[in-house]
């Protein structure tokens, strides 16, 4: 065993990097169930990024045209839960569950081209002086746009939802379909809007796996990252912030576990591939105990009755 | 008179199978407090609708100031002076009164600076409220007080106001007036729906009754009787409940030191509550809804369990027993929310007929459900309690409010209880089916039941009940008889007005 191969440095500069398919996925997700929907397709837009994200990037040699195609594609498919569930009104759990499995099926069938490319590579930012700083500059300045987008939506979307009008009408519609209806707010048209951007949001997520983290196409290639983004929602108390403490505690440990796997600590290895799941959820719970406060109109079909 | 503020002309507006408005015509002048009377069902709530632009007419105009009007949402209704105080608030629990308030209106100032108008606005009107609190923790009376100041807040021409006195303690109802004689002398006209008779002689000047979607009269309510109103509402002449002389026998229910803490996040704890009631006995317990009501049904009724000895049935401590082995030993109860509590929605009459009734009424056998039983027991509470449904086949959610409760209550009384604990028996239901309600819990007292009333409607529990006690907080008042008290000492034993003050005129 040899803990000193670790370094802490690289270490923080890829914990980030494994994180920011999770924090796109959820955050864009905490969006829609604050809106009051809940999507479980997350998954399946994910995947269905990936595809269209490394797709376009292979046949336009250009990344971000690529995520561009892959944020259109995550939107794209959650048109069809648009229409299951605020069009037809129907069951969103049964809707989400379908998506998931359509996307990862439609991404199979997009992919069949693309097995074994080599995706062009996402440029880094490249700050002279700044991200040649020892410790430091790997960390903060040594990242591609799509990192730092994600953090910054998750300021972006805390913001929006504290202090601005825009984000009011969407908390309320998702405490109480009925009492925005009643004051005029139109409740479908809100809800298709924040699906649409947690589906592109979803999309970038699964691009930044194939293009960044993976640089590659494999079937499945997700690998239920859609689900803990899912899980990390409910667990983070609906909170952006919580949700990137989230996200970058469970690409930690992810991280982490594989770094002790290579440096052969005497743990089974099953034991450490589950431990960021554990550990994850395990801090979010205790960090949820105050209040448990799921939007009152979770999940909940809105049909104007009058 | 000059030219009304808001006049309709031959409103009407047909819903698949039912016409809720037809040919509606009325006018209501600046500075008017206008009453719409009106049973459940009359299109009381489709007219204020259509105002307020939530729905649009198949025909007919509204002419505002003289000007055609026809709002193509609320947000248009408001933009022209319009304003509504909803009755089942739409109000949004887990935002802040601040939050709720923006939410109303077109172009809310920033947060700081709409706070600080609130509690202007509210002082003034003599309606105290913090800005900032959570509506969640908010009582029925201070929700209602943001659903006013957020219209206030827009200075409304015509405020409309649904059922607003139905939360309120009597104290809360004489404020709530003063703030509105205080808007109609500002020349606000108010359009006030409620079927309570004698609020409406005391505050409104003007009233017009619809029966079944049609006008069927006007009058001055300061100039007619409430019992010449209820007859026109109603088409018919009203019998008030007959009350039998009737002995009382033995304590059927006893609860001593009963303590329960909060069983949820917006609940209220029981501290010590003690009351008896005996055989032949109704005992009213009035008070403002969230004080308690919910969590005493759950005691009552065994959805929450206490020490054994803090409910006694004939003697026998049942504290620990759930809901079915209460059942058993004789101790009914129907809930207030009809649907989702007292009946399960989506599942047909006979269906809820077997849900509470398969124990007394001996529908099952060694695990095995008897419909044919359940359906006969279910055509009996339809044919006794005059329940307006095709068939035992309807789901519950397809009846209206009131037939289902006529439905729920029948479905217990006929079950031949010892004890029966019913909680707003006549809410949301009109005036012909609650007298009917009524009528059946003093027959069933007459029989030997001892009943608890759990209601918010004073006049009911002055009706039917022999003892009345209120919840105030959790705190059960020592029962009085209802013989002799007055509507005052009433309204102090319900805690009289919470923090409210007359408006500063």
């Amino acid at each position: 065993m040899d803990l000193s191969s670790i370094n802490p440095v690289l270490l923080v500069a890829s914990l980030m990097v494994a994180a920011t398919p999770i924090l796109l996925a959820a955050i864009g997700e905490l969006v829609v169930e604050k809106a009051g929907v809940l999507n479980l397709g997350v998954e399946g837009m994910m995947i269905t990024g990936a595809i269209c994200g490394f797709a376009i990037a292979v046949e336009t040699g250009s990344p971000w045209l690529g995520f561009a195609g892959a944020a259109i594609g995550g939107a794209a498919l959650s048109l069809l839960f648009v229409l299951l569930t605020q069009v037809a009104l129907a069951n969103q759990v049964a809707s989400g569950l379908a998506l998931t499995l359509f996307g990862l099926g439609l991404s199979a069938l997009l992919g069949q081209g693309y097995v074994g490319i080599k995706p062009p590579p996402t440029p880094r930012l490249d700050i002279p002086f700044l991200s040649d700083l020892p410790g430091l500059g790997p960390v903060l300045f040594g990242h591609d746009l799509i990192l730092y987008l994600g953090i910054a939506l998750v300021a972006a979307v805390w913001a929006m939802l504290k202090y601005s009008r825009a984000g009011l009408i969407l908390r309320a519609v998702g405490e109480s379909h009925d009492a925005a209806h009643a004051l005029g707010y139109k409740v479908v048209r809100i809800r298709i809007m924040a699906i649409l951007f947690g589906g592109a949001c979803a999309g970038l997520g699964g691009a930044y796996i194939s293009l960044v983290r993976v640089p590659q196409w494999t079937e499945g290639m997700t690998a239920g990252v859609g689900w803990i983004a899912l899980a990390l929602v409910v667990f983070a108390s609906w909170k952006p912030w919580r949700v990137l403490l989230g996200a970058y505690l469970f690409g930690g440990i992810t991280v982490l576990q594989l770094n002790l796997q290579a440096a052969g600590v005497a743990i089974p290895v099953e034991y450490l591939a589950m431990s960021p799941y554990l550990i994850t959820i395990l801090v979010l719970v205790i960090l949820s105990k105050d209040k448990s406060n799921a939007p009152a109109s979770l999940g909940k079909i809105f049909h104007a009755s009058h | 008179m000059t030219s009304p503020l808001l006049s309709l002309q031959g409103l009407t507006k047909a819903y698949p199978g039912v016409v809720a408005n037809s040919n509606v015509s009325f006018d209501i002048a600046t500075g008017q407090v206008h009453a719409l009377l009106g049973e459940n069902g009359a299109g009381k709530s489709t007219l204020v609708k259509m105002i307020y632009g939530l729905v649009q007419p198949d025909n007919g105009v509204m002419l505002l100031n003289g000007q055609p009007y026809a709002p193509a949402e609320p947000r248009a209704a408001r933009a022209d002076g319009i304003a509504m105080v909803f009755q089942h608030f739409s109000l949004f629990d887990a935002l802040n009164v601040a939050e709720n308030i923006a939410l109303g209106m077109e172009r809310p100032p920033a947060m700081r600076d709409l706070a600080a108008r609130i509690r202007e606005v509210s002082e003034t009107y003599g309606l105290p409220l913090d800005p900032y609190r959570t509506v969640g923790d908010l009582s029925a009376g201070e929700r209602q007080r943001v659903e006013i100041i957020r219209c206030l807040l827009q200075d409304p021409k015509l405020l409309i106001m649904d059922e607003p006195t139905s939360v309120l303690t009597p104290q809360e109802v004489d404020i709530l007036f003063e703030t509105l004689r205080k808007l109609k002398s500002e020349g606000t006209a108010i359009l006030y729906i409620s079927h309570k008779l004698e609020e409406i002689r005391a505050l409104c000047d003007h009233a017009t009754v619809l029966r079944l979607g049609e006008n069927v009269g006007e009058c001055i309510p300061a100039e007619t009787s409430a019992r010449d109103m209820a007859e026109l509402m109603v088409g018919s002449t009203l019998q008030p409940p007959e009350r039998a002389e009737r002995d009382l026998g033995e304590v059927a229910l006893d609860i001593s030191g009963l303590s329960v803490p909060a069983p949820g996040e917006f609940g209220t704890s029981l501290n010590n509550l003690h009351m008896t009631v005996r055989q032949g006995e109704v005992l009213g317990i009035g008070g403002v809804a969230g004080n308690g009501q919910d969590e005493l049904l759950g005691v009552l009724s065994g959805e929450i369990l206490t020490l054994p000895e803090a409910v006694r049935l004939n003697g026998q401590a049942v504290g620990n027993l759930g809901p079915t082995a209460r059942r058993r030993l004789g101790l009914l109860t129907a809930p207030e929310e009809r649907l989702g509590h007292a009946a399960a929605p989506d599942m047909t009459l006979t269906e809820n007929a077997m849900l509470t009734g398969s124990v007394r009424r001996r529908l099952e056998s060694r695990g095995f459900l008897r419909w044919r039983d359940a359906r006969g027991f279910a055509e009996k509470i339809i044919q006794d309690f005059d329940v307006r449904t095709p068939g035992p086949e309807n789901a519950a959610r397809s009846l209206s409010g009131g037939n289902l409760q006529k439905f729920v209550i029948g479905r217990e009384v006929l079950q031949d209880p010892q004890v029966l604990v019913v909680n707003q028996p006549t809410w949301g239901v009109d005036a012909s089916a609650a007298a009917a309600i009524r009528q059946a819990i003093l027959d069933l007292a007459a029989h030997g039941a001892a009943v608890v009333c759990i209601s918010q409607d004073l006049d009911e529990l002055m009706e039917i009940s022999d003892r009345f006690a209120a919840l105030n907080e959790g705190r059960l008042s020592t029962p009085r008889d209802t013989a002799g008290l007055t509507i005052d000492e009433i309204g102090l034993m319900m805690g009289g007005a919470h923090g409210m003050e007359v408006a500063h005129v």
